[in-house]
């Protein structure tokens, strides 16, 4: 008899990991870059494209990294919330203006709000490459030795910002 | 009006499988005639319910109805008709409907061609495949009704994707749905067997014309669908070890296992509870893979739009269907008798090796597609398991089987004997050896990869040969007085064997290369010479077209014009590329169109494939061998000889 | 106008005699087949069911031209694949390392065989000791077992 349970056991374990996937995104990559220092770049300003700007500068801060994009849909979605977030002064965002014409980012800003401390473009994405962004808009949470703590993959929500961006900043911050 | 009356048709059809699917059950069980009488008139009249919705559906397709939420989901007023009419499989409700017309149109049939059945076996089949149905109309009605309004209505719809207008949409996921469905009436017939206790050679030959009934769609259906992306995803490839192709091939394998255990209870009366278990596993692949497509726990190209409440009604279902059936299994299969004896070497046990390799290529696929879900549900982090990993592991397995494919014809039931069938195959394996060492050479490039392909398809074909020359020779009957049956084998191995021939000499020697071309520029790929003429503008139905214009010529002989086609289709601003083919029996010679590059110059792939389209040949082949053994006259009984069988089978 | 029309074909066959090759899209060879055997082992992020190879997404033209400028600089292939698992994990790998998580995907193929085959011996041993009881308890059960398969062998015909 037990040997003929064998096939019910099987089914009954596979249904418990299939009822368990179908909570999970499959299409949700974690970074590998979470706890590790955020990877080193000199680039363009996008409002002043003469001069550069490194992470590095940073040190001692926390920060976010915003990279977001005037050709990219659910960066409009985000963008409310990046301008709130930046009157409430809590914490610095930078923006990381990938594969984008300079004119065109530079008039979205003007027409939507500019929530960022400062631009910078990323023309070639080739920092994105560095960062691992496969989809934007991606965020970054940034501490004050310049690593990376924390990892936003698409827009950002009120409920990632309330419960995990927030917290994690205020953390940082002490 | 008319989708209400779709709606209402599909509603009917629910109350009549609810009918369907328990009185013939219960009758059969109580001995009751009225109630067994009741599942013929009621599977046909499910039939005509659900053929009336699928109908109303396609009519809303066809008069552009935009007011149904899944027509202005999928369809364009600027869509030729044809399309409309496969666009009703085009997204999920659809094509679940699809599903649903396959399961009533297999009742039919089962509920037509039952006669020579005792009448509570067939009561028990069709009352089994009454109560899938029931779970299919619940989860079309509560999640998935394709039927919905859409108020106001949709100026015009948002079209169907560019990628499934092709004539493959029209074909392929019918066939592919018949094949994926028809293993319902195996499934029935084995649990309507494990209700009745009656698990004999009876229920074995009833059961296996159906069976190689789905097995023969499925493989078409597969066939069709690789066949489709190879022409249309532009890149001339043919397999891609996508889940949901995954999910396509499992009960392919498995259902390959089970047609040959059916052979084996058959004819001898063994493997009784083994049979039955890999006609409840067959079926219940193809459910997990409607699962794994309509669910989202998987991502992959052919996923529809998700939504939670249906992956969490399907898994019930899964669950009930399924669970239901292994519980049941676990209480009849101990009290299954065994059989005839056998030797360690003997048809039967070849037979089973045969399963028992199939059995673990299958769960290898299952275990390489799931595996990303396992180490995710665990929170072990994430993974990808794709066609490296597949290659690599599917292949070893497969080197046996193939081998062992040419030595079953030859081995007697009960008692074989080694040495005498290494004599009988002594011929075949010399000649296996000889194509293997000089066919490569002569192509030019010898590898042991591909002296191994050549090696197993010309062995399994050599004996193949020598098997019908000395069945012939033996009987003395002739070519056509050997059964069918036997033929369908011996056809469906050569199927094989050409397939592995299509595979090894196109992974072997396929040439490609991606150039820049001007006009008057001439590229040479396996021998062919192109001449880029130029690129045109064109307009199709609802597309706008660049169509490019190459010569085809071999040894300074012009052959053909080719026209691969970049489209801009209007409604969706989608690119898609259209590769232009020139097929062959010896080879295809592939084009598509890159990018413009210049005012002047368009980036091109050009492709040499040999021996490309013996893969869908040989699937072709092996469909033809299941045709055939189905056509054998044992599977044509008057009712009489088969109720005697039935009675004696009982006995047994 | 035939003798313009025949003209204008010699012509038109002339010059295609002596058009050029056409340049490969590469700017070298070597270096493609190198790039497209790495990118064909990684996954396309943001198709997803798309190798690198094979995938027109923009990013994945992005990671084909770091991949081939990472070949021009002389980096080997491994080089390459952790630079990739660096910044996207695992996932991007459609062939998982063997490691401690992996081991059953990488191993079960053949545990699954091997138990397969060592049940299929079993079962055949164990299946012969119990015919032999079975048929020692009821020969006359056996003889209408005979006589169906003979009636399925005469109608069927099969060896």
């Amino acid at each position: 008899m037990t040997r003929f349970l064998v096939p019910l056991g099987i089914f009954i374990v596979l249904v418990a990991f299939l009822a368990i996937g179908l909570n999970l995104n499959p299409r949700e990559v974690p970074s590998p870059l979470v706890g590790k220092p955020a990877p080193a770049f000199e680039l363009p300003q996008l409002h002043k494209p003469d001069e550069k700007f490194a992470p590095r500068e940073m040190q001692g801060k926390v920060w976010l990294l915003n990279v977001w994009a005037s050709w990219c849909a659910s960066c409009r979605q985000e963008h409310p919330l990046l301008v709130d977030l930046s009157e409430s002064k809590i914490v610095p965002i930078y923006g990381l203006n990938y594969k984008d014409q300079r004119e065109d980012a530079l008039r979205w800003l003007k027409q939507l709000g500019d929530p960022y401390v400062m631009s910078i473009s990323d023309a070639e994405g080739r920092t994105g490459i560095d960062y691992g962004v496969y989809g934007v808009p991606e965020t970054y949470v940034i501490d004050k030795a310049g690593v990376i703590r924390y990892k936003q993959i698409g827009p950002v929500t009120r409920e990632a910002l309330d419960g995990k961006i927030l917290p994690l900043v205020k953390e940082l911050q002490k | 009006m008319i989708p209400e009356l779709g709606h209402f048709a599909l509603i009917l059809a629910l109350f009549m499988v609810l009918v369907q699917g328990t009185l013939p059950l219960i009758g059969a069980a109580r001995g009751s005639l009225p109630w067994i009488a009741l599942a013929r008139p009621a599977a046909r009249a499910q039939f005509l319910l659900v053929a009336t919705a699928f109908g109303c559906l396609t009519w809303a397709f066809v008069a552009n109805d935009f007011s149904v939420v899944y027509v202005a989901q999928h369809s364009n007023s600027r869509l030729p008709l044809i399309y409309r009419i496969a666009g009703v499989w085009g997204g999920h409700e659809g094509s679940l409907l699809l599903w649903m017309l396959m399961l009533s149109g297999w009742t039919l049939a089962v509920s037509a061609l039952s006669r020579h059945l005792p009448d509570t076996m067939a009561a028990r089949v069709l009352g089994v495949l009454g109560l899938v149905a029931v779970g299919f109309l619940l989860f079309i009605l509560f999640t998935s009704n394709p039927f919905e309004r859409l108020l106001p209505a949709a100026e015009d719809g948002r079209d169907l994707n560019p990628l499934l207008q092709d004539p493959g949409l029209v074909f392929h996921p019918p066939m592919l749905y018949m094949g994926y469905v028809g293993f319902s009436v195996a499934f029935a017939f084995a649990i309507a067997a494990l209700l009745s206790g009656q698990l004999d050679a009876a229920w074995a030959r009833w059961s296996r014309p159906w069976t190689t009934a789905a097995w023969i769609f499925l493989t078409l259906g597969i066939a069709l669908g690789s066949w489709w992306a190879y022409y249309e995803l532009g890149w001339g490839g043919w397999w891609f070890w996508d889940p949901v192709e995954n999910a396509s091939f499992l009960p392919w394998l498995v259902g390959t296992a089970l047609v040959h255990s059916l052979a084996v209870t058959e004819k001898r009366g063994s493997f009784k509870n083994w049979t039955v278990l890999l006609a409840i596993a067959a079926f219940s692949l193809s459910l997990l893979g409607t699962f794994l497509v309509r669910s989202g726990v998987l991502s992959s190209v052919h996923a529809f739009a998700t939504d939670p409440r249906r992956g969490i009604f399907i898994l019930i279902l899964l669950a009930i269907v399924i669970g239901g059936s292994l519980l049941l299994f676990a209480l009849r299969a101990p009290k299954v008798g065994l059989g005839g004896s056998f030797a360690l070497i003997s048809r039967e046990s070849l037979l089973l090796m045969n399963n028992v390799l199939l059995v673990v290529a299958a769960g290898s696929v299952l275990l390489g597609t799931l595996y990303p879900l396992f180490i995710d549900a665990l929170g072990l982090g994430k993974l990808s398991v794709g066609p490296p990993y597949f290659n690599s592991v599917f292949a070893p397995l497969m080197v046996p089987a193939l081998f062992l494919m040419a030595l079953g014809p030859f081995a007697r039931w009960k008692h074989a004997s080694l040495a005498d069938m290494a004599k009988r195959l002594r011929s075949a394996f010399v000649a296996a050896l000889v194509v293997a060492i000089a066919v490569p050479l002569a192509f030019g490039q010898w590898t042991p990869l591909i002296a191994l392909g050549l090696l197993l398809a010309t062995w399994i074909i050599a004996g193949s040969v020598v098997n019908v020359i000395e069945r012939v020779r033996a009987t003395g009957g002739g070519l056509l007085a050997q059964p069918r049956s036997w033929y369908g084998m011996h056809l469906a191995h050569l199927g094989i064997a050409v397939f592995v021939i299509g595979v090894t000499m196109v992974k072997g020697y396929e040439s490609e290369k991606d150039v820049r071309m001007e006009p008057d520029d001439t590229v040479s790929v396996g021998g062919y010479t192109f001449r880029f003429v130029g690129v045109r503008e064109a307009m199709g139905p609802n597309y706008r077209a660049m169509v490019g214009e190459l010569e085809l010529s071999k040894d300074g002989k012009v052959l053909r014009t080719m026209n691969p086609e970049k489209r801009q289709y209007l409604s969706s601003a989608m690119p898609m590329t259209e590769a232009a083919i020139d097929t062959g029996l010896l080879r295809d010679v592939y084009v598509s169109l890159g990018e413009p590059i210049d005012e002047r110059a368009w980036s091109v792939r050009v492709y040499h494939k040999p021996f490309v389209d013996w893969i869908w040949g040989g699937c072709l082949l092996m469909a033809l061998g299941g045709l055939v053994a189905m056509s054998d006259r044992r599977y044509r009984l008057k009712k009489a000889a088969s109720a005697r069988v039935v009675t004696q089978g009982a006995a047994a | 106008m035939k003798r313009l029309f025949l003209t204008l074909c010699t012509t038109l066959l002339c010059c295609s005699a002596i058009a050029k090759e056409a340049a490969p899209m590469a700017e070298d060879v070597q270096v493609e087949k190198r790039m497209v055997s790495i990118s064909e082992e990684l996954r396309c992020l943001v198709c997803q069911n798309e190798s690198l190879a094979g995938s027109h997404a923009d990013l994945a033209q992005d990671l084909r031209r770091e991949i081939r400028q990472q070949i021009r600089l002389g980096k080997s292939d491994k080089e390459i694949m952790d630079f990739m698992v660096g910044r996207y994990g695992d996932f991007v790998r459609y062939r998982p390392p063997l490691k401690a998580t992996t081991f059953l995907l990488w191993f079960g193929p053949l545990l699954l065989l091997v138990a397969g085959v060592a049940t299929l011996l079993l079962y055949l041993r164990r299946r012969g000791r119990r015919v032999a009881d079975a048929a020692a308890l009821s020969t006359e059960d056996q003889q209408k077992v005979e006589a169906l398969l003979k009636e399925a062998a005469d109608s069927g015909r099969n060896p």
